[in-house]
């Protein structure tokens, strides 16, 4: 293993900044993952962490393949993890809608220009990513559709679902879209968390990419199966929205199967105690997303459902 | 008329409204020209709340001469204005990356897509923003290449010193202003002054450009306020000048002057150790629109923009 310095800035008053990466193997560059590249994305860097230490262990057991190389990047953004907060600590700028950069520009375009110049050339990307909305998903492998997405390799990492995304405009900025047009097949893994870690849900992930490791020639390790995920379009996904605001209490979990009618959850009064809402599934199908906050607004999506019918759900662990 | 664009229920007996104003004669006809006055869509920049203010008295003392419908929304994201928040708290995302916005989707873009409804089809929309706490910009309207042909011409009333046309950066396309310019609502962008601030003589400007306008759309028929002759520059005129080093930026001229090649524009400096890490001079010769106003700045930070003359 080979601790490498991806980039580094220097600060005023904070240590320097720097991005800090641990490569394993030596020759071609096959794939790199990306954990937090923002300050709450804990649970991100959790998994990455989990990841380096299962690849020195393959590393140490001569598994991995000759002149193949994986470069495990746990966090791009120290300085916000280290305070807490999501974003830039100064500007609020997201270095995930920087890319590919600009080496001249503004501090974070500088970051992700650093960042990029060496996730660049690898033939596949990975980024533990999270959403902007509180909610926990289904663990998938999500694909933005640039007419380099390779839906193939996607089925290899053996996650339930790989939820495949029409770009919307300010997508272009992002690291996942800017792998695929510069020809790295790039795809963002989702676990359940961000803020908080869960070790069951980032070891399915470390599962994963070593099983997509396997399959690739890269390593050579037997792990759990895994699932034979389904392809889903993600405009095809059931959205169920608040019509009252209170406590969100939720009565099932992600990837519950439910029929039309049942009940998902319950809107509380903040005040009184009383119930202001039932939440009910719209359809029949398994539940993708949730939201997971206590608190809920009114006209909000909660949940987030895979009809059943239009998708085959797999159910082998 | 104060009326209701969207509202939503938050959990704590509070309901979060985005309100707008709308002056209108008596008996105004459905065919009535419509001029959206927006702001305050991040909740730091509130040089927007002089102009509403001044358009709002000025038009309701003088409503003889109003011929068109005025729509006056002074804070698009009322939680971010009241909690001095740059984006919409609880969500950390910037509104202005939200539009159209999704009926379906999250509460900011729920409130997103409202809102856009709600203005698009007036004639033209007037979106005031306020640079941010970093930076000083003179009075100015920033115009995308691709609407440059049907916008410049409107933006010459606005009383501006200074229009941009600049390149179609792609991340602009979730703006307000490139959304509602996509299905043929008229919008132009307005930045002026400093975050957390009102530039009260910036603010009068503007709020006499917009009269301009109307009066230019027949909208208004009193007398038209004096209007200046803005520089108007594309991309290739403009000059980025960052910090090359972290420190404390200290400026040595006053924002909105001519400068000449090498001038000295200020400095970085280390407040620990009494040294100047970076003399900052000017590139070119020009006129310096935007300056640093926040001191603290990280490698890579916006000092200045200079406008080559």
């Amino acid at each position: 293993m080979e601790k490498i310095i991806v980039y580094e800035m220097e600060s005023i008053y904070r240590d320097s900044f720097r991005i800090t990466g641990y490569r394993f193997g030596s020759g071609e560059k096959s794939m790199c993952v990306v954990g937090a590249m923002r300050g709450n994305e804990v649970q991100q860097m959790y998994a990455c962490s989990l990841l380096v230490d299962r690849m020195k262990t393959l590393e140490s057991k001569g598994l991995i393949t000759e002149g193949k190389s994986v470069t495990v990047i746990p966090c791009a953004n120290p300085y916000s993890m280290n305070i807490g907060k999501r974003f830039w600590p100064t500007d609020n700028s997201d270095i995930n809608r920087m890319f590919p950069g600009y080496g001249l520009g503004e501090t974070t375009q500088r970051i992700a220009d650093g960042l990029f110049r060496e996730l660049m050339g690898y033939e596949y990307g990975v980024q533990f990513a999270s959403y902007h909305v509180p909610g926990k998903f289904a663990p998938h492998v999500r694909m933005m559709r640039t007419g380099f997405e390779a839906v193939e390799d996607a089925k290899m990492f053996n996650l339930p679902y790989v939820v495949l995304v029409d770009p919307r405009p300010f997508d272009s900025g992002v690291l996942n879209y800017n792998w695929q047009i510069w020809e790295t097949k790039a795809f963002s893994l989702y676990t359940e968390n961000t803020a908080r870690t869960d070790r069951r849900s980032a070891l399915k992930v470390v599962d994963s990419i070593t099983r997509f490791l396997d399959k690739v020639g890269v390593i050579s390790y037997s792990g759990k199966a895994g699932y034979v995920p389904d392809v889903i379009e993600e405009s095809h996904l059931v959205s169920i929205q608040t019509s009252s605001a209170g406590i969100f209490e939720p009565d099932v979990e992600v990837k519950t199967l439910v029929s039309e009618g049942d009940l998902l959850a319950r809107i509380l009064d903040p005040y009184e105690g009383c119930v202001r809402e039932e939440v009910r599934a719209t359809c029949d199908g398994v539940v993708f997303f949730r939201h997971a906050d206590p608190l809920i607004y009114a006209d909000t999506v909660v949940f987030k459902l895979i009809p059943v019918g239009e998708f085959r759900v797999s159910d082998r662990g | 008329m104060i009326e209701n664009v969207v509202s939503i229920k938050l959990p704590a007996d509070e309901e979060l409204r985005v309100q707008k104003n709308r002056i209108a004669p008596e008996g105004i006809g459905p065919d009535a020209k419509r001029i959206c006055i927006v702001t305050g869509t991040h909740g730091d920049e509130l040089e927007g709340q002089l102009v509403c203010f001044e358009l709002a008295r000025f038009i309701k003392s003088n409503m003889q001469h109003l011929k068109g419908i005025v729509d006056i929304y002074p804070a698009l994201n009322p939680l971010g204005i009241d909690s001095i928040t740059r984006g919409i708290p609880g969500f950390d995302l910037d509104m202005n990356r939200t539009f159209p916005g999704m009926r379906d989707g999250s509460m900011p873009e729920y409130i997103a897509a409202a809102i856009f409804d709600d203005i698009a089809g007036a004639d033209v929309c007037i979106d005031i923003h306020a640079s941010n706490i970093f930076l000083r910009e003179i009075p100015q309207v920033r115009i995308n290449e691709v609407s440059a042909t049907e916008l410049l011409p409107l933006a010459m009333h606005l009383n501006v010193d200074f229009i941009w046309v600049h390149s179609a950066a792609t991340v602009l396309e979730s703006t307000l202003a490139y959304s509602l310019n996509a299905v043929g609502t008229r919008t132009l962008v307005a930045e002026m002054g400093v975050g957390m601030r009102l530039t009260i003589e910036y603010g009068n400007q503007l709020s006499k450009g917009i009269i301009a306008l109307m009066a230019h759309l027949g909208m208004w028929d009193g007398p038209i306020p004096y209007v200046r002759e803005p520089i108007i520059s594309v991309d290739r005129q403009v000059e980025y000048i960052n910090a090359a080093k972290s420190g404390i930026f200290v400026p040595r001229i006053e924002h909105w002057r001519d400068v000449r090649q090498g001038e000295h524009l200020g400095d970085i400096v280390s407040p620990m150790t009494g040294d100047v890490l970076v003399k900052v001079v000017s590139p070119c010769d020009g006129l310096v629109f935007t300056l640093r106003e926040y001191p603290v700045v990280d490698e890579g930070s916006l000092i200045a923009r200079i406008l080559r003359m």
